[in-house]
């Protein structure tokens, strides 16, 4: 077990080398100076001498071969030193610092309202199968799952949150929910800690709704497949047999049994989360993790995107080792490492 | 010893091909045939989209002249008159067929801004003046064409990697699947985003951007389906009987394994084209896929975001794509059901 866990991890260097290289290969042969793009943006008219702009490509070792530009970043990337935004001249750890929490609290928050709903749901579809409930439960999650996020955000910001169309029944003047933003804007650190939790509570509703949904719609189903072939198993019949009561049966034999392939999706979901969020934030102005990486893809930034990118990768590299390492821990007949075959 | 008897009775009528036998099963379900009918709808609408909305009648007799078909040849002629100016400037003896709806996906009607669905356009118009039947007409041909190619795309590298990848084992096999892994963890949707900001594409060139990109990050659930059905395949016995007659190695690999290795992909494939719908939705939404002066669902929704009063720019373009992904994957659910013999009751 350990031996397998330390082989995938050394595993992620050449893999984490590989993706930083795509990135870094795709920016390099897109051929505009970044320097140049950044000062010929209209959105900041600056005069900048020629000298100034060489002296900048020093700095950001534009002026070197492209294999000494990505060994320079890469040495970046593994000792941390990760420079500056190209944009502000922050510190990219802050950037990164401020932008993460807010990430993985939205992540973190729909991970688990997600296993919240979906588990009871598939219980209830898989044990009560061909009933007018499950059918009507399966077409709505099948529903759901092709529901485009980003249609259901703008419609969410166009009917509750921009008050234009529904007025809130408690507040009576303004919107049910805000347009914009994770918090208020205005006065939030002057609120009390219950203020703020309330605050960003009723700020984080609709991106989460949002970016739960997906997760919840296919987990719900996973969970029915897996509690309906569950049910099936001899040792469930062996439980009815033996004269336990149907409670015990499905919540002692059937249900701690199809959960082990659930729990292990954990890792897979990751992806569609990261990708989810990136969209989420945009449309609620959440500023995120997602939010910093299509500016700093804009602007175009590459120290920042290369990081975000390396960063995500890692992220998701190390939910599906997680997910593995769980599967084998919860099922003691799946052994790690070993061919099978 | 006399060998054992070979069955006797051969069925009366010879037992249907696999494709009827798979076709049958699929139509059995109404939700999957309509589901069916509504693909082709919207194929025909992408292929037809000209005659339902377009800027030029679909025929025309002008100023003593006789166009057929304007509205696809774009005659240099007409090319300062949209629908609106012909009629006005008709003679008595000129006469037009008009299409369904006399607005160009790309016609600004600038009294009409921001206007909401009305008898003159019927799902309203964009902060542009354009009109937003036309827009969601024009819009499933970039939806549909984005599909259809990066899926194919997909599938070509998918099959190919991982036919080779089952096939040869050993260290090729490793590596193909390290990549396999690679590709996999890259976060698609920035990966997706840095290159299309990087290429930045303009008119139908985008959409080859947009195929060639969504391709090259999602063929790897393909090449995972096809090595793990060309591992089971590869140790059947026909396959050894084709090695033992003297049959190579690419006779063997495309001709005895891939054809038996393929109807999976099939339902792969159906699911690939939705999500790869979904993602150039996302994309174009986002402002980084399809430019704003060609009509894409995504795109559109993109304007809502400046005029969160205009309701029927969120509602009609989010409605088609919702529709379009639904169809393809209760088309993709059906034919895993007819296809996969395993799940037959």
């Amino acid at each position: 077990m350990l031996s397998y866990t330390l082989r995938r991890l050394l595993w992620m260097v050449p893999t984490l080398i590989g993706i930083t290289l795509l990135c870094f290969l795709l920016m390099r042969m897109a051929g505009n100076d970044p320097i140049l793009a950044q000062f010929q943006n209209p959105m900041h008219r600056q005069q900048i001498s020629q000298e100034a702009i060489e002296q900048m490509r020093k700095l950001y070792d534009l002026d070197k071969p492209w294999y000494v530009q990505y060994a320079r970043l890469v040495r970046r990337l593994a000792t941390l030193d990760l420079g500056t935004c190209w944009q502000n001249g922050r510190p990219i750890v802050e950037v990164i610092g401020e932008a993460l929490p807010v990430t993985l609290l939205l992540s973190f928050l729909s991970m688990i309202l997600a296993y919240l709903i979906s588990i009871p749901l598939g219980v209830y579809s898989a044990v009560k199968q061909h009933s007018l409930g499950d059918r009507v439960l399966t077409v709505a999650l099948f529903v759901l799952y092709s529901l485009p996020g980003f249609w259901l955000g703008t419609m969410f910001i166009v009917f509750l949150a921009s008050g234009k169309f529904v007025v809130c029944p408690w507040t009576q003047d303004h919107a049910c929910f805000p347009l914009q933003g994770w918090h208020a804007f205005e006065g939030f650190e002057r609120m009390s800690a219950w203020g703020k939790v309330k605050d960003v509570t009723w700020h984080l509703v609709l991106p989460v709704v949002t970016l739960t949904y997906p997760a919840f719609a296919a987990l719900s189903r996973y969970m029915r497949a897996g509690m309906l072939e569950t049910l099936r198993q001899d040792f469930v019949r062996t439980a009815r047999a033996k004269g336990l009561p149907e409670r015990t049966v499905v919540f002692g034999h059937a249900l701690r049994n199809s959960l082990i392939p659930i729990v292990t999706l954990i890792g897979l979901e990751l992806p569609e989360l990261i990708s989810g969020s990136v969209i989420v934030e945009s449309i609620f102005g959440v500023r995120g993790m997602g939010l910093v990486a299509l500016e700093a893809i804009r602007m175009p930034d590459y120290p920042l995107v290369i990081t975000i990118v390396a960063f995500t990768a890692l992220m998701t590299m190390l939910g599906v080792l997680m997910s593995d390492l769980l599967y084998a821990a919860v099922d003691p007949r799946i052994k790690l490492g070993e061919r099978a075959g | 010893m006399e060998a054992p008897a070979m069955p006797q009775s051969e069925p009366a009528t010879p037992p249907a091909g696999y494709l009827r036998m798979a076709s049958s099963q699929f139509m059995r379900h109404r939700l999957q045939r309509v589901s069916l009918y509504v693909i082709c709808g919207i194929a025909l609408l992408a292929l037809f989209a000209d005659f339902v909305a377009s800027d030029r009648p679909i025929a025309l007799r002008f100023q003593g002249e006789l166009y057929v078909c304007p509205n696809l040849t774009n005659p240099a002629s007409l090319r300062a008159h949209d629908n609106r100016r012909l009629l006005d400037e008709m003679g008595p003896d000129d006469w037009a067929v008009f299409p369904l709806v006399p607005w160009g996906y790309n016609s600004h009607d600038m009294d009409a801004v921001l206007a909401p669905p009305s008898t003159q356009h019927w799902l309203g118009t964009d902060s542009g003046g354009r009109d937003v039947f036309a827009r969601v007409v024009h819009g499933s041909r970039v939806s549909l064409a984005v599909g259809v190619l990066s899926v194919i795309v997909l599938v070509f590298i998918g099959v190919l990697l991982g036919s080779v990848s089952a096939y040869f084992g050993g260290l090729l096999d490793l590596v193909l699947m390290r990549i396999v892994e690679i590709v996999h963890a890259v976060p698609t949707i920035l990966v997706l985003v840095t290159m299309l900001a990087l290429i930045m594409p303009t008119g139908w060139k985008s959409v080859v951007a947009m195929m060639i990109v969504i391709g090259l990050v999602r063929w790897t659930d393909v090449a995972r389906l096809v090595r793990g059905e060309i591992l089971r395949i590869r140790t059947m016995q026909y396959v050894e009987a084709a090695r033992a007659l003297g049959a190579g190695h690419a006779r063997i690999l495309f001709r005895h394994i891939l054809p038996n290795a393929l109807s999976p992909v099939l339902v792969t494939a159906t699911f690939a084209m939705a999500s790869a719908i979904l993602l150039e939705g996302a994309l174009s939404f986002l402002g980084f896929g399809i430019p704003e002066d060609m009509a894409s669902w995504g795109g559109m929704l993109n304007d809502v975001r400046g005029h969160t009063g205009a309701w029927w720019l969120a509602v009609f373009p989010g409605a088609a794509i919702f529709l379009t992904v639904t169809v393809y994957n209760l088309a993709g659910e059906g034919l895993r059901d007819a296809i996969d013999p395993r799940l037959r009751v």
